[in-house]
């Protein structure tokens, strides 16, 4: 589904992704794990089209995509959750959601999609007509999610969903990954939070300053050692 | 003749010219963060253009309507297409250069759309021909004339429009999405780069009315007459909440209320020192105010980070 040989991305001079390779099958759900400021978001950033890699290469479906922007990418079924939500602040949660559907013109399986994931997440629901930035974080990221839904992607990039949510949301959270991932989207999911990661995904890959250090099972890396010291602080 | 029914009628008019400039320096504003400061000579080259196409046809004997019809379809035109064109040449090279730089071109493209115009027109005085009879009707006191009502009347429809356009159409949607968060918007399959020409080609068909407006009010255009008008707008546009579309029609209406009553009063309580030809003190006097009293003006809400 999604091929990467090489990729390099600068900010300026400064080198934050080295050149890494990495591979999603489709339907699979593989986690990229590492520190903070190791490269991960700046990779997703890469590979959904909101920055221009360096060099290397991109392929999604077969097709070469190095360097096209983010709005081609999702009229091609690749979707980005950006790290932070990327609320549309002044808008409602209705017209956040429409927007997500920005590129489709079949209103009427819109709107039973829109029904879809106001029945997924309740909370929305009752608050459609509220403004995004009034949301507590879990509803925001929530709405991230059902909205990154609403184009029918094939290929989901999730940068932390996690992030800054009480334990009990995170949990909640997890879940709609590991249903949508059911539904056989592909997914690339970056987390801190390494050991939910790896428990929701087949694959991972970890990053260290700028460079993939290790790729393996999720399993095997669970056990691994070094991981476990590293990442999941024992 | 009752003086403040008087100026407040005129007021109103004046002001929802006003308005309709202010939606082209606000919408842009609100995009890109740009205060594009050519939109006034954008208006300027529209009302030339309109007064041309006036002229031209009026000449052959033409019927009214018809003739304005011609002159502001020509005018919306012309200026859609130096609207796309300032920003796709001017601007669009600068989307991530330091915010003074735009703001430089933005002066320099003002300056090059009135020299241009003087090329074209001359730098004399263009007298619009006697194009409508319009009758006067009395209220209060006051006279309204028909062409007033009916600029009046157009200037609130097209304000009407484009409201709902923004706040219930898909591109209206994105246009909001795109100033309150452009990669976000990108995301979501939106081009950002069509959305912010869309807004340029939006700002400047409506300001080509508004030239139409200005020529068939005053009965004269010039090379010049975009500056004024501009910087008028651009204070009603801080004083309504720069960014802020609903505050642009509320800063206009206001500014021409203000400036018409305050011109009718001024001679009267300067005791005849001052005379109704000092009336554009009042309109900057205001955008000191504001930018001192309330910098973010009527109806916005955040300022500060945006100079």
């Amino acid at each position: 589904m999604l091929e990467v040989t090489q990729l390099e991305v600068a900010y300026g001079g400064i080198r934050a992704v080295k050149g890494i390779d990495l591979r999603v099958g489709a339907g699979e759900v593989v986690a990229l794990i590492g520190a903070n400021g190791a490269g991960k978001t700046t990779t997703l950033k890469a590979l959904a089209g909101l920055l221009r890699p360096k060099g290397g290469r991109v392929t999604y479906k077969g097709a070469d995509v190095t360097g096209k922007p983010a709005y081609h990418l999702v009229r091609h079924g690749l979707a980005l959750v950006p790290e932070g939500r990327g609320m549309f602040q002044r808008l409602t949660v209705a017209e956040n959601l429409a927007m997500g559907a920005y590129i489709r013109n079949d209103a009427a399986v819109v709107a039973a999609d829109t029904e879809r994931v106001c029945a997924l997440f309740p909370r929305l629901a009752e608050r459609r007509r509220q403004l995004a930035g009034t949301l507590s974080g879990g509803e925001q990221q929530m709405l991230a999610i059902a909205r990154a839904m609403m184009a029918r992607p094939q290929m989901l990039l999730l940068d932390e969903p996690s992030m800054g949510l009480a334990p009990l949301m995170v949990q909640k959270i997890f879940e709609t990954v590991r249903m949508i991932a059911a539904e056989g989207v592909t997914m690339l999911l970056v987390e801190q939070n390494a050991k939910l990661a790896l428990e929701t995904s087949s694959r991972g890959y970890v990053m260290e300053s700028g460079c993939i250090v290790l790729a393996d099972d999720a399993k095997t890396l669970l056990s691994n050692p070094q991981v476990r010291h590293a990442y999941l602080g024992e | 003749m009752d003086i403040f029914a008087q100026q407040l009628i005129n007021g109103l008019v004046l002001g929802s010219i006003y308005a309709l400039v202010a939606l082209g320096y606000t919408m842009v504003y609100g995009i890109l963060g740009l205060i594009n400061f050519a939109h006034g000579d954008i208006t300027m080259i529209g009302a030339l253009v309109a007064l041309t196409i006036v002229q031209a046809l009026a000449a052959a004997g033409m019927p009214a309507p018809v003739v304005l019809i011609i002159a502001g379809g020509g005018a919306m035109m012309v200026c859609a297409a130096l609207g796309l064109s300032i920003e796709r040449v001017a601007y669009r090279p600068l989307r991530r250069a330091p915010r003074l730089a735009p703001l430089i071109t933005a002066i320099g493209v003002s300056i090059l759309l009135q020299y241009s115009a003087a090329l074209i027109w001359g730098k004399q005085y263009i007298a619009m021909p006697k194009l409508l009879e319009p009758a006067a009707i009395d209220i209060a006191g006051a006279q309204l004339t028909t062409l007033q009502l009916a600029i009046f009347l157009l200037a609130c429809a097209i304000m009407a429009a484009l409201l709902w356009f923004i706040k219930a159409s898909r591109m209206g949607r994105a246009m909001r999405a795109t100033e309150q968060n452009p990669d976000v918007a990108g995301l979501m399959g939106v081009n950002t780069n069509t959305v912010i020409a869309f807004t340029f080609v939006l700002g400047s068909a409506i300001g080509a009315i508004a030239g139409l407006m200005i020529i068939l009010y005053y009965g004269i255009g010039h090379y010049f007459m975009g500056f004024m008008l501009g910087l008028k707008a651009f204070t009603a546009a801080v004083l309504g909440g720069i960014g802020n579309v609903g505050g642009a029609v509320l800063g206009g209406l206001l500014l021409g209320v203000i400036e018409s009553l305050a011109s009718g009063y001024i001679g009267d309580l300067s005791g005849g020192v001052l005379g109704s030809n000092y009336r554009d003190i009042f309109a900057f006097l205001v955008l000191v105010l504001v930018l001192v009293l309330r910098p973010s003006g009527l109806l916005g809400q955040h300022s500060g980070d945006r100079a």
